[in-house]
């Protein structure tokens, strides 16, 4: 346990202790919330949408948290390079703990910047329309967060180093934010891309969030629910596995 | 003397490559014991093996009785280690550092923050305790990763170059202490090193290897008489030969230069 709570806090004392990672990876998804909520806006509303805003601000605040959790996920290969892997591979605890606590650790960072993206929505004028279901919105945010994060890890203990980061950003990260209900209503979307939207778990997340927050559930709590806890499991099981068989 | 680790026909193929080509060796129960050889002979391989982050090609290994390959967990309690390469967190301070290890080797919290202190002291530290690793020189990183080393008491100390970079004050300093763990503690110590007086001095015995193969196997004074030298040196050069090594980058290293330009640009 102590091993899992040591490693969590190291995660948490690096994130608050480089000021210009928090600010540099609040500027993407601030962009995408100004220049789409605000360019999009008056289409979206013309088109008998209601208000862009209102919509898309659940979805950047996933795509704050998917991001962010990829890449703390993704650490594992800095740790490997600047030799810290090391300190912990030799270490007399479990594969188990060590996985927990850097994902737990991610995770919570992956939180917290999706917690500020939250608060940056409502200043740009987001509206909360049912408070008493915040909480809800914050269970769904750390989900993402720890599905995201296991993902990372596993991606992470498979590659030996940054070449392949392009490749994950381009192939991963990306499609993974765009093929989701994020930005555009999944409603009259043609059948394949619905499809894709369908087995994308950002979908379920944003729904999760967008659900408890503004717009009312699409697939309904308990499926989003579901669909996100199982998937994080099976995730942190793989990445579990995965990370166990690192070699130096 | 028991011997505390074992080694068997051990081997380590990258690819074609044979990193580690049929290893034997025995280390003594208490000892200390020297691991020499020109770059790339297969020294850190070897380490890697035994202390549980490289899965060999084959032959056996017991570490403290145990196999490195299937009970990783208790080998991994028997030992401490002092890498080659940097292995701190230099976002953390170091005392942070300490601590983080004393929680992951289970150094009982009530003694943590004495041992952390006095092993600080003792690699002159102390008054940098709550900085950032990553202000701190090169010689102060390596006198943190070995005050780390010696947290927790392991069976084994494995000291992969542990000196390297440090002035021969810090040197001895180093070295008189790590002998005394040795003599009154009765812990192993295994450690590589290239400064040959070094290894004169402190060994009790000695291996060496190259191009992966054991080519000499003695305590220090054997393996000088056997070799007609005077030093441990002349002794180590009468049996590897004058051709200089040439390393290749390995992809951890091109990875830590790309690691620079990317964290430049952060």
């Amino acid at each position: 346990m102590s091993a899992i709570y040591i490693l969590w806090l190291r995660q948490l004392k690096r994130y608050l202790r480089s000021r210009s990672r928090i600010v540099g990876s609040l500027g993407q998804p601030v962009l995408f919330l100004l220049a789409l909520g605000f360019g999009f806006g008056p289409i979206f509303a013309k088109a008998g949408g209601g208000s862009y805003i209102q919509f898309l601000a659940p979805g950047i605040i996933a795509m704050a948290i998917l991001f962010t959790a990829v890449f703390t996920g993704i650490e594992i290969i800095w740790d490997r390079q600047f030799g810290f892997l090391k300190e912990t591979l030799v270490a007399p605890v479990s594969r188990l703990q060590i996985v927990l606590g850097r994902t737990l650790g991610g995770a919570t960072v992956a939180l917290l910047q999706g917690a500020f993206i939250f608060v940056v929505c409502v200043v740009a004028g987001f509206r909360v329309e049912r408070v008493r279901l915040v909480p809800v919105a914050l269970a769904f945010m750390f989900l993402i967060a720890v599905l995201f994060t296991a993902i990372g890890t596993s991606i992470a203990s498979v590659l030996e180093d940054m070449q392949g980061f392009q490749l994950i950003m381009n192939f991963i990260v990306l499609p993974l934010f765009f093929f989701s209900d994020a930005l555009f209503p999944m409603r009259g979307l043609p059948k394949f891309l619905r499809a894709v939207l369908r087995v994308n778990p950002v979908t379920y997340g944003v729904d999760g969030i967008r659900g408890a927050l503004s717009h009312g559930f699409h697939f309904g709590l308990g499926t989003d629910f579901a669909v996100l806890g199982i998937l994080t499991a099976i995730l942190l099981a793989i990445g579990s596995y995965l990370f166990s068989r690192i070699q130096l | 003397m028991s011997a505390i680790i074992e080694v068997n026909d051990l081997v380590k193929n990258f690819g074609a490559f044979c990193a580690v080509d049929h290893v034997s060796f025995r280390v003594p129960e208490g000892s200390i014991f020297g691991f020499l050889g020109p770059n790339g002979a297969g020294k850190t391989t070897t380490i890697k093996m035994l202390t549980t982050v490289l899965r060999p090609t084959s032959g056996t290994i017991r570490v403290d009785g145990y196999d490195p390959t299937r009970d990783q967990q208790r080998v991994r309690r028997s030992f401490g280690i002092v890498f080659q390469d940097p292995s701190l967190d230099d976002e953390l301070t170091a005392f942070e550092n300490m601590e983080l290890h004393a929680v992951l080797y289970g150094v009982a919290p009530a003694e943590r923050k004495g041992k952390i202190g006095a092993l600080l002291a003792f690699v002159e530290l102390a008054d940098r305790r709550n900085d950032q690793v990553k202000q701190f020189s090169g010689g102060m990183k390596r006198r943190l990763e070995l005050a780390r080393g010696l947290l927790h008491q392991p069976k084994i100390l494995f000291l992969d170059e542990p000196t390297l970079g440090l002035d021969p004050q810090t040197r001895n300093h180093i070295w008189s202490f790590i002998q005394s763990l040795a003599k009154e503690k009765g812990v192993t110590v295994f450690f590589t090193t290239h400064y040959m007086e070094e290894a004169d001095r402190v060994a009790d015995l000695v291996a060496v290897i190259d191009h992966g193969k054991i080519v000499a196997q003695d305590p220090t004074a054997e393996l000088k008489r056997k070799t007609g030298s005077a030093t441990l040196e002349d002794a180590f050069i009468a049996v590897t030969g004058h051709t200089i090594r040439e390393e290749e980058a390995s992809s951890v290293d091109q990875l830590r230069m790309m690691g620079r330009v990317w964290r430049g640009r952060r």
